[in-house]
């Protein structure tokens, strides 16, 4: 992805969030800007509250913004409607969750049709399996599968669509690391074969490594951006 | 199959406990309303039907003796298509097996066979031979209670004289579908027979040769019966006519009509709260239940689902948990529809049952069922979709508790923070608190409703047969007698007491409304036979004037001090305006009581006796019961004892099968709605919970919480479902308010007990399966996803 003059996928600039939760309101974003290139592998570093979950919801179209703006690929999603937003998250859009979120009633391969049934022009179920390497595992469901494993589920539903944008919340923060490195390496291996733009947020900085930029987070800004001149695999991260 | 639909069976498969239970809870409601309603029209069309193929009279008409030769000119009535003169006589049995008399109607018979009107359905035999005299048909229920079969014999004493009949028939009448003896409550097929024999024998047996002494009409369609009935009377007044009445007065119909109306009357009050209140739990409970799918929901949304496909998602689990609650309940209430058709056809005798199924019944059911069920999910759902993904997905931001006013009173009760935290969660949701109550309240008053009756029947026995009718046996003379008479029954073997009582047919009227009844005359100071008030107490019937029942004085619109116009039935007919000097209470048919002197100033033919109310000595009462068979003068015999247990038997028969359905219901519906409340209140509170099993709570104290909310809700309930209840014990009073049976608004302490009861049976097995669970509470698990 190393192109001299990168794609934007997506642009955000100024971009505020205030929650309220009954009577406390919390500033979660405080005018932040960022910028995320086509195809590239980027991770979200930064302590707790810091607004990388809350960037990630805009990002994905789970939430809006306060004020601001961020675009896709030149679209303001932040005027979008809901059933607009919704449309964005079904073809755009894919999601991999820090505890998987799959449905406990549907079996691996029927958590990825849930989404290639709904999909523009998805890959076959067990074709994603197979390129998170669960093909063996499609007919077991969520509660007969290791945490690992379950997240490589979760993956395969994200990418089936063959999304523009994978969006990873704290993908291994449930797995121990001989897990984690099978699921990053599942991550980077869609990230390169399908040219997906790659999000990651994570506590782990060690996983830094293995991105084409980071940045860091600090009070509801990007505070450092960081481009890694050498790329390492994960199974060479140290945990 | 799509994912989705996968996904919807599996969870179905997972929560089938209590999408059973909100089935259930449905399908009582449907049942109800399908039961009730088939059972009703059902027995309505069967009545129809019957009636139209046997020729079932319009107007009736007793009179003491009239030449055959008057037949043309009733004939000839303008109206009128068919008329047919007959003899009716009452007789005195003796039954084997039997040691007081029983009672029958004798019926004549045509020369040709088969009467033109009340036509009969043999069931077994044939008619007698015209010239035969001892060849009878008798009715149905007769011939079963006695087991005879053709060419049996029994005895009777006609006029007096004692004579052998044989069965050569078995059969129906639609004069006689509802049988019951003169005097009698309730039908006691034992003792009291309709006998059909050649007109030929009955001339013969009382001395009516070449006369008649009954005629029935048929009018064409569109006559008038009020003119036709004016015609004959004055027709027949020369030959002691007693007043021809409708279809509305002839005994076995009326007591149909009033079946009828209670059958309505159970239609119209139980199943629409049936309805209502399973279609309230079950709208509380999928509300509650699709909350707890409030992740999965972000979740759907997350992944790129739209609000429709979502919504009809939850729909669907909505729908076919109502399809299967609607299918178990029509199933069901078919089936006892049916049962309930076949139990009143066997009462009454019909020769066929006409089984009606009205599609619009099953309609509203599942409209109502249906509608209740979607509503409930569409909030749900409707709440959740406008969420945004992210925060649908994220847990629920915790509740706001605050120290409400109430938590004043309560903080002294709560020993703990566990209760503290078990009344914050009641008070905090007061809505939620409040509609589980009321759903709580709802099933227990269902019980109430249900059970109440049998409190009011046995305060209806007690009043009748202990504080107003006290006598052992009523004696009727064939014939009205001079009060000399009275020292012919004093004489009878073993009578320690008799009052005499004279009983006049009588037609009242106020303005438009006028009714048929009889006029009863008791002894002043009377010990046997007693008026009481609505409070029971003995009434003295005053020297002058009419004492109404409370029933007919509000059919009339009278309050004592008005004034109605009362026609005499017999004798001289006079007609007269009499004052209202008291209203009484009776549970039983529309009764009126006079002074004697007033009653026989009011008849005009000088003081007379109808028969007498006498206390038996029970140790000569097969003397007495000889005595009475060998004595002519007397046409009917009454047993208080054999009445009550009579009484008891139908009773048993049908309110306690009816009320034996509803209860079942009601009690299913208390289940339903208990068990679905802990379950969802665990599902809520799972984390919770689990976090409290963490902290080292055991097991015991964590489901505490649950349980002490749980408890509390159902203890406020229950008196609230108390007060309910009486209100709907009260309407169903009302409902089945009729002019021949009316039951006393009771319910007692051991019935309010009952429902209680109940209700915490079904919350002690609830809370037992919701104990365990928290017992096996993944403790891990439920800390581990995100809070």
């Amino acid at each position: 992805m190393q192109d001299a003059n990168p794609r934007s996928v997506f642009e955000a600039r100024g971009l505020t969030k205030v929650y309220r939760t009954g009577d406390v309101e919390v500033r979660a974003l405080r005018g932040l800007d960022l910028d995320l290139y086509a195809g590239e592998f980027a991770v979200f570093l930064g302590p707790s509250g810091s607004g990388k979950s809350t960037l990630f919801n805009i990002l994905g179209g789970l939430d809006r913004a306060t004020g601001g703006s961020a675009k896709f690929e030149g679209q303001e999603l932040t005027t979008l409607s809901d059933r607009e937003l919704t449309r964005y998250r079904r073809r755009n859009v894919g999601f991999v969750f820090q505890f998987y979120n799959l449905v406990p009633s549907l079996t691996a391969r029927e958590n990825v049709a849930l989404v290639t049934e709904i999909a523009d022009r998805p890959m076959s179920p067990d074709e994603a399996l197979d390129m998170v390497g669960l093909g063996d595992r499609a007919g077991h469901f969520p509660a007969q599968l290791s945490g690992g494993e379950q997240q490589r589920v979760a993956i395969a539903r994200a990418i089936a669509k063959r999304p523009e944008v994978l969006l990873c919340d704290e993908p291994t923060g449930a797995l121990d690391s001989a897990t984690g490195v099978r699921v990053l390496e599942a991550l980077a291996f869609i990230n390169e074969t399908l040219g997906a733009t790659t999000a990651v947020i994570t506590h782990n900085s060690s996983i830094r490594e293995m991105a084409h930029r980071v940045l860091y987070f600090g009070d509801g800004r990007v505070s450092r951006v960081e481009t890694n001149t050498a790329r390492k695999s994960p199974k060479d991260l140290s945990w | 199959m799509s994912a989705l639909d996968r996904k919807l069976l599996r969870d179905i498969r997972r929560v089938w406990a209590q999408a059973l239970a909100i089935a259930l809870v449905m399908a009582a409601g449907v049942a109800t309303l399908v039961l009730g309603d088939g059972a009703y029209r059902s027995i309505r069309e069967t009545r129809g039907a019957y009636y139209d193929r046997a020729s079932f009279a319009d107007v009736f008409v007793q009179a003491r003796r009239a030449p055959e030769g008057l037949a043309r000119e009733v004939d000839a009535l303008p109206g009128v298509a068919v008329a047919e003169t007959r003899i009716v006589q009452a007789a005195l049995l003796d039954l084997p097996g039997l040691m007081e008399p029983g009672a029958a109607a004798l019926v004549s018979l045509p020369e040709s066979g088969q009467p033109r009107l009340n036509r009969l359905t043999l069931r077994s035999g044939r008619l007698p031979d015209p010239r035969a005299i001892d060849e009878v048909v008798v009715n149905e229920a007769f011939a079963i209670a006695h087991g005879f079969r053709g060419g049996d014999r029994f005895d009777i004493v006609m006029n007096g004289r004692k004579r052998s009949l044989r069965v050569v028939g078995v059969a129906l009448s639609p004069e006689y579908v509802y049988a019951m003896g003169p005097g009698d409550i309730v039908p006691d097929d034992r003792r009291f027979a309709v006998i059909w024999m050649p007109r030929e024998a009955l001339e013969a047996a009382f001395d009516l040769r070449g006369a008649f002494n009954s005629v029935t009409l048929k009018l064409w369609p569109g006559a008038r019966e009020a003119e036709a009935i004016r015609r004959l009377d004055d027709l027949l007044a020369p030959y002691g006519g007693s007043g021809a009445y409708g279809r509305r007065d002839q005994a076995s119909n009326s007591y149909l009509d009033s079946e009828l109306q209670q059958l309505d009357a159970m239609r119209r009050v139980l199943p629409p709260i049936f309805l209502l209140v399973s279609a309230f739990l079950i709208n509380m409970t999928l509300t509650r239940l699709l909350a707890l799918e409030r992740e999965q929901i972000g979740l759907f949304k997350a992944l790129g689902y739209d609000n429709l496909p979502i919504a009809w998602h939850y729909m669907k689990l909505a729908l076919l948990i109502t399809a299967v609650g609607v299918v178990m309940g029509l199933a069901a209430g078919l089936w006892l529809g049916r049962g309930m058709t076949r139990l009143y056809g066997e009462f009454f005798h019909f020769p066929f049952l006409v089984f009606v199924e009205d599609a619009r019944t099953y309609l509203l059911a599942v409209v109502t069922a249906g509608g209740a069920a979607v509503l409930g999910a569409a909030r749900a759902v409707w709440g959740i979709s406008r969420l945004a993904p992210a925060t649908a997905m994220a847990p629920a931001a915790p509740p706001r508790f605050s120290k409400s006013p109430l938590e004043a009173l309560v903080r002294p009760l709560a020993g703990s923070q566990l209760t503290m935290m078990a009344l914050r969660r009641l008070i905090r949701w007061p809505v939620r608190s409040g509609l589980t109550m009321l759903g709580l309240a709802l099933s227990a008053a269902l019980l109430v409703g249900s059970l109440f009756t049998v409190d009011s029947l046995e305060v209806m026995i007690d009043t009748t047969f202990n504080r107003a009718d006290r006598q052992n046996a009523t004696l009727a003379f064939v014939e009205p007698r001079a009060p000399a008479a009275l020292a012919d029954i004093r004489h009878l073997p073993g009578v320690l007491r008799a009052e005499p009582y004279r009983a006049t047919p009588v037609r009242l009227r106020s303005g438009p409304i006028s009714r048929r009844t009889a006029i009863v005359a008791k002894v002043p100071d009377a010990r046997l036979s007693r008026a009481l008030d609505a409070k029971a107490r003995p009434v003295e019937i005053p020297p002058s004037g009419i004492v109404l029942s409370s029933k007919l004085a509000h059919i009339l619109g009278v309050e004592p001090g008005d004034t109605i116009d009362v026609e005499i039935l017999e004798g001289r007919r006079r007609l007269a305006q009499v004052r209202v000097s008291a209203v009484v209470e009776s549970y039983f048919g529309i009764v009126t009581f006079m002074h004697p002197a007033a009653l026989d100033r009011l008849i005009g033919e000088g003081p007379r006796i109808s028969g007498a109310y006498v206390d038996l000595d029970s140790g000569r009462a097969r003397d007495f019961f000889d005595a009475v068979k060998a004595s002519p003068a007397i046409g009917a015999v009454q047993l208080q004892d054999r009445a009550l247990q009579k009484f008891r038997d139908t009773m048993a028969r049908n309110i306690d099968v009816m009320m034996t359905t509803y209860l079942g219901l009601a009690v299913t519906v208390a289940f339903g709605v208990i068990y679905n409340s802990a379950r969802i209140q665990l599902s809520e509170s799972a984390r919770e919970l689990a976090s409290l099993r963490v902290l080292g709570f055991t097991s015991g104290e964590t489901s505490g919480v649950l349980l002490t909310e749980i408890g509390l809700l159902v203890v406020l309930s229950i008196p609230l479902g108390w007060g309910l209840g009486y209100g709907l014990a009260a309407a169903m009073v009302e409902a089945f308010d009729s002019e021949l049976f009316r039951i006393p608004l009771i319910v007692a302490p051991t019935t309010y007990a009952r429902a209680a009861l109940v209700v915490l049976a079904a919350a002690a097995v609830s809370m037992i399966i919701v104990r365990n669970r928290v017992g096996r509470l993944d403790l891990v698990a439920v800390l581990k996803t995100r809070d």
